[in-house]
């Protein structure tokens, strides 16, 4: 067994904070856009809860680099090649229905990963993850609720939850697909094997399809490529606007 | 969504302390406006223990009615446990 090669290890551990931390990008355009105040706030508080795992697990990815890159370099001074969130993050949001869609897809990916990851050999991993676990247990209720709210509520909101789920659907397979993957860090027991992961997330799905009386879309996967680089149009714009103060003020503070 | 109903949220911030009124917020029904208590009261580590209740489900005492509600007991001194002494030694009264 030939042990991992150190960027591997490096790049799986962006793949994980990056979707973290671009996941928790499109959660704040919620802020001030939400239909209701409290739901302005809770948007919030999950976007907060998804920058912090990134922020951890940016900070272990610098530290295994070794490059002295910190969590703040990894984040506003990568370049849009250089990141390796999966596109079903990424794109934008504007519809609320689209928004917990996603929100329902991406915590139940979540949970069932950082789940397995407490298990990991590499224990600073295993420690976010364990922290984690908690707290995307708290976005999958909460995008589970308004999908089944919206999903089994007027004929209105029953055809755009069903709208917004086919529209985030082709995306979800991209989650399961390891080749990116360095065998030997499964190998090894740092990373888990996506694709071990892709019944149990699921099923949590389907679980929660099924109550909103929705029916799961049978449409084909999209191109994915994210996780070795390759974006959608709109990543520019977003790692713009998420990059654009400590690029144009190099060493800026508070 | 301006037709959700108001809660009022009752937070208990200690184990053995009582629930406290902290807040009101809008929710389309019980399990949300729980969710949402805990989302918008909880979120410094407040409490540990949550209750919403409907706003329209309490009748609350009128500012009208103050002077007949509170006032007669304002001079009533003896109802207040003041008059006795308390042993010495005696440390959880």
């Amino acid at each position: 067994m030939s042990s991992p090669h150190p960027t591997a290890h490096v790049d799986y551990l962006l793949a994980v904070a990056d979707d973290a931390l671009v996941n928790a990008q499109r959660l704040g355009w919620w802020i001030s856009r939400a239909p209701q105040l409290e739901e302005d706030v809770a948007l919030a508080n999950i976007g907060l809860d998804q920058l912090g795992q990134a922020r951890a697990l940016l900070a272990h990815a610098g530290q295994v680099e070794g490059a002295g890159r910190s969590e703040d370099d990894l984040a506003y001074l990568r370049d849009e090649r250089d990141f390796r969130n999966v596109h079903l993050v990424e794109r934008e949001q504007t519809d609320f229905g689209v928004a917990m869609a996603r929100l329902l897809m991406v915590a139940a990916w979540q949970s069932h990963l950082y789940a397995a990851l407490r298990g990991s050999t590499d224990a600073t991993l295993a420690a976010v993850a364990a922290k984690a676990v908690k707290e995307v247990a708290y976005h999958l209720d909460h995008a589970g609720r308004w999908v089944v709210r919206l999903g089994d509520g007027t004929e209105e909101s029953h055809l755009r939850m069903q709208a917004a789920l086919d529209a985030e659907w082709p995306h979800l397979e991209e989650l399961f697909d390891g080749s990116f993957l360095d065998p030997a860090l499964v190998a090894d027991g740092v990373a888990v094997d996506p694709a071990t992961l892709r019944e149990p997330v699921l099923s949590t799905i389907l679980a929660v399809v099924e109550e909103a009386t929705l029916a799961a879309p049978r449409v084909r996967p999209a191109v994915g490529g994210g996780r070795t680089g390759r974006h959608t149009e709109q990543m520019g714009y977003l790692l713009a606007e998420m990059q654009h103060l400590t690029r144009s003020h190099p060493g800026a503070t508070w | 969504m301006s037709d959700w109903p108001l809660w009022e949220v009752f937070v208990r911030a200690r184990r053995g302390l009582s629930h406290v009124h902290a807040g009101s917020l809008h929710a389309p029904d019980a399990e949300m406006a729980l969710r949402n208590a805990r989302d918008l009261y909880t979120r410094r580590q407040e409490g540990v223990s949550v209750w919403v209740v409907p706003a329209a489900q309490i009748t609350a005492s009128s500012p009208d009615e103050r002077d007949a509600f509170f006032d007669p007991a304002a001079d009533k001194v003896y109802r207040h446990p003041t008059f006795y002494d308390v042993p010495e030694g005696v440390q959880h009264l």
